[in-house]
C-alpha cells in the first residue's frame, strides 16, 4: 500500500471515528433519540466504544495472518478513540443518568456485576490510553508490550458488560464475543509461529 | 434522592373505600388525559385531599412530615405523574413481536384482537370460555398504577379494567386451586418474535391464589380511556402493580387454576435471575444489576424504587414472615 493510500486511510479513520459522535449530537439536538434519550445515548456511545475497541485489534490480526503490517500504525488512534467513547459512555451513565450522585452511584455499582465489569474495562483502557503517550511508551520499555496486551482483557470485560446488559442472550453481544474470540485465536503462539514459518519459506522460494 | 414519599402510597382506608370513589374516576380519567398533554415536568406534590378525611397515620399526626395525601381513588395520587401516552404506547416489552422496545408498536399494528377467547379452566367447578364481549361486560374501572420493569424503568399508566377476582369468582375455583397460571397467545402468523428462542412459547406467568384474588390485581382492557393498543397487551392483560412488569402477562388466551406453583417463562429461562414472586424490591438486586432506583420514562429523571413498588400497605400482609430475598 502506498503512502498516499495510508494517508487517506488515516483521514478515513478519524472521520469514521468522529462521525458517530456528530450524528449522536445531531440526534440529541433534534430529539431523535426515542422515548428514553439518556438510555439511547448511553447505549450508542457504548456500542461505538466496543466497535472501535474491536477494530483496534484488527491491525495486529491482519499482520499475523497476512504479514501486512502497515495498518499497525493505526492501532493507537483506534484504541484512543475507543477510550474516548468508553469515557463518554461512562459520563453519560454517571452524569446524565445518575446526576453524579456519588453515594447512589456507589450503591448501584456495588450491586451490579454489569457495572463492575464495565468500570473495570474503563480503568484498563484509561491506563492503556495514558501509557500510549510516546514518552511513556519509551519509558516503559519492555514492560509496554505485556501491559498493552491487557487490551484483550478489557475487550472481554466489555463484551461481558454488553451481554449482561440484557435479560436474555442477544445476537449483537454474542456476535461481538465471537469476533473477539477470533481476534484472540489469531494471536495464539502456535498459529503465529506456523504462519511466520510459512511466510519465511515462501520468501526463500520452494526448497528442492 | 430522599426517602420514599409516603404520600405516593395508596392508604389502606382508601383501598377499602375504593368502591364509593370509583364513580368519579371517569371525570378523573379525562382530567388525566389533559394533564398528560400539558407541557413541563409532572408536579411532584399530590393533589389536595378531597372526600373523607384521612384516618390517623403516623405521618398525618407528625407536623414535621409536611402535607399528606388525602384519600384518593385508586392511584389518584399518581395522576399528576402520568407517563405520556406516546411513551406508554411506544416503549414496550413484548417479545412475541420483537426484542426492541421501540419497534413493538409498528410490528403489532395489525394484531387481530377480535374475535378473542379466554379459556378459563383447571381446578374450577364451572370452566368456561369468555369471549372478549364477556370480558368487556365486567364493570370496568380506572386504575392509575405505577408499572416497574425489572430492567430498571417505570411508567405511570391509567388502566381501564376490573379485578381478576371478579372473573375467577365466576368459574368457582375448587379448594384444591392454589395458583393461577396464565398463557399469552402464540400465533406465528402474527407474532414475528416467536421465531426467536429466547423464551419458551407460549409465554406463561403465574400468581398465588391470594395474589390473584387481591383487589389491586386487575385484568386490563384499556388505558388512557381507550382500548388497549396491541403493543400494550390487547385485548386483555394482567396488571399486578407491586410486581415487576413481566408478571403482568399480555394478550391472555388461557387461565388455569392449578394446585402446584406454575413455572413462568422467565423462571424457566433463568431460574437464578427470575423467581416466581418477582415482587418489586429495591433491596434485592437482580444478579447483574441494581434495583435500587428506576428511570422514570418520559421525565428524564430517576427515582428510588419502593418496596412492593409503593403498594406495601396493601400487599405486605401477603408475604408476612417470608424471606423476600429467598423468595425473589
Amino acid at each position: 500500500m502506498s503512502r498516499r493510500y495510508l494517508r487517506w486511510l488515516r483521514v478515513l479513520i478519524h472521520v469514521g471515528a468522529l462521525a458517530p459522535l456528530a450524528v449522536l449530537g445531531w440526534m440529541a439536538w433534534r430529539d431523535q433519540l426515542g422515548p428514553v434519550p439518556v438510555a439511547a445515548a448511553t447505549r450508542l456511545l457504548g456500542r461505538y466504544a466496543l466497535t472501535l475497541l474491536l477494530l483496534s485489534l484488527v491491525p495486529t490480526a491482519v499482520r499475523i495472518l497476512t504479514g501486512f503490517g502497515a495498518l499497525v500504525r493505526f492501532r493507537r488512534t483506534l484504541g484512543l478513540y475507543a477510550f474516548l467513547y468508553a469515557l463518554l459512555h461512562f459520563l453519560a451513565f454517571a452524569g446524565l443518568d445518575y446526576g453524579f450522585d456519588l453515594s447512589l452511584l456507589v450503591t448501584v455499582i456495588s450491586e451490579s456485576s454489569r457495572e463492575i465489569v464495565g468500570l473495570g474495562a474503563l480503568l484498563i483502557l484509561g491506563v492503556l490510553a495514558v501509557t500510549s503517550l510516546r514518552s511513556l511508551v519509551r519509558r516503559l520499555g519492555r514492560y509496554w508490550r505485556p501491559l498493552h496486551r491487557l487490551v484483550y482483557a478489557a475487550a472481554a470485560l466489555v463484551v461481558l458488560h454488553y451481554v449482561w446488559n440484557y435479560k436474555e442472550l442477544r445476537a449483537w453481544p454474542t456476535a461481538a464475543g465471537a469476533v473477539l474470540l477470533l481476534l484472540l485465536v489469531v494471536r495464539l503462539p502456535p498459529l503465529v509461529n506456523l504462519l511466520e514459518r510459512q511466510r519465511r519459506q515462501e520468501k526463500r522460494g520452494p526448497t528442492q | 434522592m430522599s426517602k420514599i414519599d409516603r404520600s405516593e402510597i395508596t392508604p389502606e382506608h382508601v383501598y377499602l373505600n375504593r368502591r364509593q370513589l370509583i364513580k368519579g374516576m371517569g371525570a378523573l380519567a379525562a382530567a388525566s388525559l389533559l394533564g398528560a398533554c400539558a407541557p413541563g415536568p409532572a408536579d411532584d406534590t399530590p393533589a389536595p385531599a378531597t372526600g373523607t378525611p384521612p384516618t390517623a397515620t403516623p405521618q398525618a399526626t407528625d407536623p414535621a412530615a409536611g402535607p399528606t395525601a388525602g384519600p384518593t381513588a385508586v392511584g389518584e395520587q399518581l395522576e399528576g405523574k402520568l407517563t405520556p401516552l406516546e411513551d406508554v404506547a411506544g416503549y414496550n416489552n413484548f417479545y412475541e413481536f420483537t426484542l426492541s422496545k421501540t419497534r413493538v408498536a409498528e410490528l403489532a399494528e395489525d394484531f387481530k384482537t377480535s374475535p378473542w377467547d379466554v379459556e378459563v379452566g383447571g381446578l374450577v367447578a364451572n370452566p368456561r370460555t369468555f369471549t372478549l364481549e364477556d370480558i368487556l361486560a365486567f364493570e370496568q374501572e380506572e386504575r392509575i398504577y405505577r408499572m416497574r420493569c425489572v430492567e430498571g424503568w417505570s411508567m405511570v399508566i391509567p388502566w381501564r379494567g376490573f379485578p381478576l377476582s371478579k372473573l375467577l369468582e365466576r368459574v368457582d375455583p375448587t379448594p384444591e386451586a392454589q395458583f393461577v397460571r396464565f398463557e399469552t397467545l402464540a400465533d406465528r402468523d402474527q407474532m414475528p418474535g416467536l421465531t426467536s428462542a429466547v423464551l419458551d412459547w407460549p409465554y406463561v406467568e403465574g400468581l398465588r391464589m391470594d395474589e390473584a384474588m387481591h383487589d389491586l390485581t386487575i385484568l386490563a382492557t384499556g388505558l388512557y380511556g381507550k382500548d388497549l393498543p396491541p403493543q400494550n397487551g390487547a385485548p386483555v392483560r394482567l396488571v399486578v402493580p407491586w410486581k415487576y412488569g413481566f408478571k403482568s402477562i399480555k394478550s391472555i388466551v388461557k387461565i388455569d387454576l392449578v394446585a402446584e406453583m406454575p413455572v413462568s417463562s422467565w423462571m424457566e429461562a433463568a431460574p437464578n435471575e427470575y423467581g416466581f414472586y418477582a415482587n418489586v424490591n429495591p433491596d434485592v438486586p437482580h444478579p447483574r444489576w441494581s434495583q435500587a432506583t428506576e428511570r422514570v420514562i418520559g421525565t428524564g429523571e430517576r427515582r428510588k424504587t419502593e418496596l412492593f413498588n409503593g403498594y406495601q400497605e396493601e400487599v405486605a400482609d401477603l408475604y408476612a414472615g417470608m424471606d423476600l430475598e429467598e423468595n425473589f
